[in-house]
């Protein structure tokens, strides 16, 4: 399995992650050989394996339905790159 | 529609926020309205390193929802991350259920304007969480982010393609929207967002068997403007097809200034979401147990409660209808029923008109009505036991809607009474007829008619506190002569 | 001072034979002397560490205090510590003062420990030499030409350098022991769901745990116990009591079962490394233990299996990283497309973004079947072949690294290369049993580590053993040359 440019630019975008047009051929490479790596996957037997999302066989616990946090907005805020009158600031966004 | 060729097939995604005091997966408040960003805490920021632990009271109020449209509930379910990113969702994925939802294969019934009764298909409901709200008023070239909203538990409850005009598809909408609120799991309020709708509409001609090419619109915020949205849709839709074009699969927005809806610019990614399952969070797994222990705590739902009404009460279907709209409703009417001992269908008209009337007029509802239920009773019960009349009983639900009392003190204070002492009013109808001879005579040479003038003198002249059957009985034996 | 046991520092500290004021200046002159030839610490914490030390010499004088208190400690720096600077090695979060303190921090203030600082670590814990931080390379004290491993290299390089007596340290795919491996010291990756993952930075949810690196098994026991246990902010840890791991460690090994797996010991091992685990072998034959071959017969998929599914759920869990809330954001985006990109583009390191973008590549539409649930398929075959091997012995062991510390730069360019390194470590994480890595001998003057992997659960019975297998050899005391 080869990924080619066009796909290596296509899933950088997809992952919000400019690329400098200098790495394309790189990352191409280098995720080609990943892949080559994984694909030796495709050699198991796993028809009737089912799938295991998770080491622990234990079921989710529930939480009690209580409010227990505090407002720690100037605490939070104090790390953000921009912020104004307690709002997030981002380039303005067109629906 | 511009054709009658045409046929529109609608879905509806329904977003309802459930009405817990804590967000689906962390301990902040979901209160609305608070200042921006006091109700994002470190989990529903996204911060590193924190994770997410379920709310049990949402699983167990989307399981209420399921049992209520009849659907199967999913012995075991799970949570998959939904990616995306947009600045209102604070990880760059939402926690959803995809491939396993706790809800699938309910339906809801709807009663058309013919009279005739449509099952809308459920094909899920699946628990997530809510996304914060992005800002573009007030700042200059920027958009502001409140992430309060963020992590506020939602089902969103998908139907079938089985929506044919934006009628049923309000009228489908409503009784959703009664039936959450019944449930006590949604509060309901559309203007802020607990009960959201995007609408799927394709059209295709009429005896056609595959579906059109949908749009998603989405932003409709009042039954009306659901109506109106998909109405401009519709209409919309036939005329690109009948004009040559094709219909672009997209989502669109509305706007309730003009009515239209315009194509949004597209999260580029739609079509990708990545979903997987959320490796933070364990499959849910609702046993036998706790799923009956659920379905015994489910309340009446409105149809069974319109049926008790008409068999119990006797109402007609109307009736017992407009007194099932809501639970609050209901239970005020049932009370009165109950402490005032009078005939439920006297209760049924005071309550359905006299009542909601007022209430309409002077904006409440029936939660904060000034008159409550024991007071109306107690109202009722002076005219079941014959101390007032109908009439007089108007009085004084005015003055107790003006917060003079309870009946029993308007009824004394204004010696309302009612006259029941016989021969107090045929004295009052002796001095009648001696007051009027000219029609007395009129009457006795055949004028039937002006019975009506004496039984209104007779009631003047008691201040109308006459009882009305003792005043037209004795009335006309004495008229007889 | 800093070549004394925990035990023997808790004993001098509660005998008043020297404070804990003295003891974590003793360790904060040592770093000031030899952390810039290593690069170990990001952060270090002067200030707050002898804050803290005050405050345990008080509980000190005061008597009834526990083991660890006063006992400085290495945090890495994946885990959050309010107010202090917590980079995970990215410089995406080079500016990021956390503004809360991850699970596992509570429990080590709480047990008293005095955190020196924060250590230096692979970029979000990607990768096996320690090379891939925004920090810059750590040295292996065995070496300064070679890498200590990674992704927790700084923790494994203070400890075995004297520079804290005892580190934190996280393993996704044997990031604790392919670096105490090469660094002589003993690392334990417990089992899935024993320690709270609550305000540790993720990596790969269904794979990351924290655990310890520590000079021996007994260290490693005393700070475990601290670490382990239920935390209701983790809906993947474990409800279920912690065993008493020191307790334990005096039991004698006869009658213990060892499985050697045929497959850890294939081409690809290194003759000298082999030559020491099977001398090992012979130590524990010598202890009591009973010894057979069994079989994991999926283990040469772990690499590829591990390579789809961790960086599948990094791809995810990196997406927060977006320049909004907190984190490096980029100069002058003008639209939100452009913040994203490049915000993520800077804050990002070159491994990051490959691990991304495999991720996000394999989960995408119309690949997902193909590789991710095909991995899971294969990581359940994976955790068969441990629950055969369990029903027949009762730890299995093997070589935790197929080669020695190699030289910095070696592996840079080739991404594949580097994956092949953790070869032995990652079925451990896959399966979700805990595992362990502590030294048994030298090739080429370099140190060698052998690997124990448990039942679910059994940490006390690996460290037990571990633990018999130190008191017989004396690998473990060994001191780098110029840190003594």
């Amino acid at each position: 399995m080869s990924l080619s440019p066009e796909q290596i630019k296509q899933v950088a975008h997809l992952a919000r992650l400019s690329l400098p047009p200098e790495k394309v051929e790189p990352y191409a490479r280098q995720l080609s050989n990943i892949l080559e790596l994984v694909g030796q996957l495709s050699n198991a037997a796993t028809d009737d394996v089912a799938p295991m999302a998770h080491p622990l066989d234990m079921v989710q616990r529930l939480r009690p339905d209580a409010v227990t946090e505090e407002d720690r907005r100037d605490a939070f805020q104090a790390i953000a790159p921009a912020v104004e009158n307690g709002l997030y600031l981002v380039p303005k966004v067109i629906e | 529609m511009a054709n009658d060729n045409w046929e529109a097939v609608i879905g509806l995604e329904v977003h309802c926020q459930l009405l817990t005091k804590s967000k689906i997966f962390s301990g902040a408040a979901t209160a609305y309205g608070a200042e921006p960003n006091t109700q994002a805490d470190a989990v529903t920021l996204g911060l590193p390193g924190v994770l997410p632990v379920l709310n049990g009271t949402a699983l167990r109020m989307a399981v209420t929802f399921g049992l209520a449209v009849d659907a199967q509930i999913a012995e075991r379910c799970v949570f998959a991350r939904k990616h995306y990113f947009y600045p209102d969702l604070p990880k760059g994925y939402q926690i959803s259920q995809y491939e396993l939802p706790i809800v699938s294969g309910g339906h809801l019934d709807i009663e058309l304007e013919d009279g005739s009764v449509k099952t809308i298909g459920i094909t899920r409901a699946h628990m997530e969480e809510d996304a914060g709200k992005s800002l573009h008023e007030g700042f200059v070239g920027q958009t502001g982010i409140d992430l309060n909203r963020a992590g506020t538990p939602l089902i969103e409850i998908v139907s079938e393609p089985d929506i044919r005009s934006a009628q049923e598809a309000v009228a489908y909408l409503k009784k959703l929207h009664q039936l959450v609120v019944y449930l006590g799991i949604c509060d309901g309020n559309m203007q802020e967002g607990s009960f959201r709708c995007d609408a799927n509409v394709s059209v295709r001609h009429k005896g056609e068997s595959k579906f059109g090419t949908r749009t998603e619109t989405k932003n409709v915020n009042s039954f009306r403007y659901v109506e109106k949205a998909i109405e401009y849709e519709i209409q919309r839709q036939i005329e690109v097809i009948e004009s040559g074009g094709r219909i672009v699969q997209e989502t669109r927005l509305f706007n309730p200034d003009t009515g239209e809806t315009r194509a949004m610019r597209t999260k580029e990614d739609a079509n990708d979401y990545r979903y997987f399952p959320d490796p933070d969070l364990l499959p849910i797994v609702c046993t036998a147990d706790y799923i009956a222990g659920i379905r015994a705590g489910l309340p009446e739902l409105p149809e069974a409660k319109r049926l008790r009404f008409e068999q119990d009460y006797g109402l007609s279907a109307y009736d017992a209808r407009t007194l099932t709209s809501s639970r609050e409703l209901a239970a005020y009417y049932e009370a009165v029923v109950k402490a005032s001992g009078a005939e439920a269908k006297l209760c049924a008209n005071w309550v359905a008109t006299d009542l909601l009337g007022a209430l309409n007029k002077l904006g409440q509802d029936i939660a904060t009505s000034p008159v409550g239920a024991d007071a109306l009773a107690g109202l009722l019960k002076r005219i079941a036991d014959k101390t007032i009349s109908g009439k007089i009983a108007k009085e004084v639900f005015e003055a107790m809607l003006a917060g003079e009392g309870d009946a029993d003190t308007i009824i004394q204070k204004r010696g309302l009474v009612q006259i029941t002492d016989e021969s107090a009013i045929i004295s009052a109808i002796d001095k009648v007829m001696a007051a009027n001879p000219g029609q007395l005579a009129d009457y006795r040479s055949g004028k039937d008619k002006l019975f009506g003038f004496f039984v209104g003198q007779v009631m003047k002249a008691t201040q109308g506190k006459a009882n009305p059957d003792a005043v037209n009985r004795l009335l006309k034996e004495k008229l007889a002569g | 001072m800093h070549k004394l046991s925990l035990k023997q520092l808790s004993d001098s500290l509660k005998a008043r034979q020297f404070s804990s004021r003295e003891l974590t200046q003793h360790f904060l002159d040592r770093i000031g002397r030899h952390d810039p030839a290593l690069n170990a610490y990001v952060t270090v914490t002067a200030e707050r560490a002898l804050r803290q030390a005050d405050a345990a010499d008080a509980r000190l004088a005061a008597g009834g205090t526990g083991v660890l208190t006063g006992i400085p400690l290495a945090q890495k720096d994946i885990f959050c510590t309010l107010g202090v600077k917590t980079s995970c090695g990215s410089r995406m979060l080079d500016r990021f003062v956390a503004p809360y303190d991850a699970t596992i921090v509570e429990k080590l203030d709480g047990a008293g420990m005095v955190m020196l600082g924060k250590a230096n670590m692979d970029e979000f814990a990607m990768g096996s030499s320690n090379e891939t931080s925004w920090y810059g390379p750590v040295k292996n004290p065995w070496d300064l030409e070679r890498v200590p491993g990674g992704s927790s290299g700084g923790s494994v390089a203070a400890v075995a350098a004297g520079l804290a007596p005892v580190a934190t340290a996280t393993d996704t795919g044997g990031s604790i022991r392919q670096p105490a491996a090469l660094t002589n010291l003993t690392g334990i990756k417990p089992t899935y769901g024993r320690v709270s993952r609550y305000g540790m930075i993720a990596f790969a949810s269904s794979l990351d745990q924290a655990g310890v690196v520590a000079h021996s098994a007994e260290d490693a026991a005393l700070v475990l116990q601290a670490m382990a246990g239920f935390d209701p902010r983790d809906s993947t840890s474990v409800e279920r009591p912690v065993d008493d791991y020191t307790a334990a460690l005096g039991a004698p090994l006869r009658g213990l079962r060892i499985g050697l797996p045929k497959e850890y010991f294939a081409e690809g091992l290194d003759a000298g490394v082999r030559g020491c685990i099977e001398a090992a072998v012979k130590v524990f034959e010598s202890l009591g233990a009973t010894v057979k071959e069994v079989s994991l017969p999926n283990a040469p998929l772990s690499v590829p299996t591990y390579y789809v599914v961790a960086p599948a759920e990094a791809s995810s869990n990196l997406a927060r990283f977006d320049g909004v809330r907190y984190g490096h954001r980029t100069e002058g985006a003008k639209t939100l497309q452009e913040l994203y990109e490049r915000s993520r583009g800077e804050g990002f390191g070159a491994e990051v973004q490959r691990r991304i973008m495999v991720g996000t590549y394999v989960l995408s539409h119309g690949y997902y079947d193909a590789y991710y649930l095909k991995a899971q398929k294969v990581r359940r075959l994976i955790y068969d072949d441990f629950r055969r091997a369990f029903a027949e012995v009762d730890l299995v062991l093997g070589p935790t690294a197929q080669n020695v510390a190699f030289k910095l730069g070696d592996k840079t360019d080739d991404p594949v290369a580097m994956y092949l390194n953790d070869i032995y470590t990652i079925a451990a994480n896959l399966a979700g049993i805990p595992a362990m890595s502590l030294p048994c001998g030298f090739h080429q003057d370099l140190p060698v580590g052998m690997q124990l992997m448990g039942n679910f659960f059994d940490e006390a019975r690996m460290l037990n053993a571990a633990h018999q297998y130190q008191q017989a050899t004396d690998f473990h005391k060994r001191w780098p040359k110029g840190f003594a």
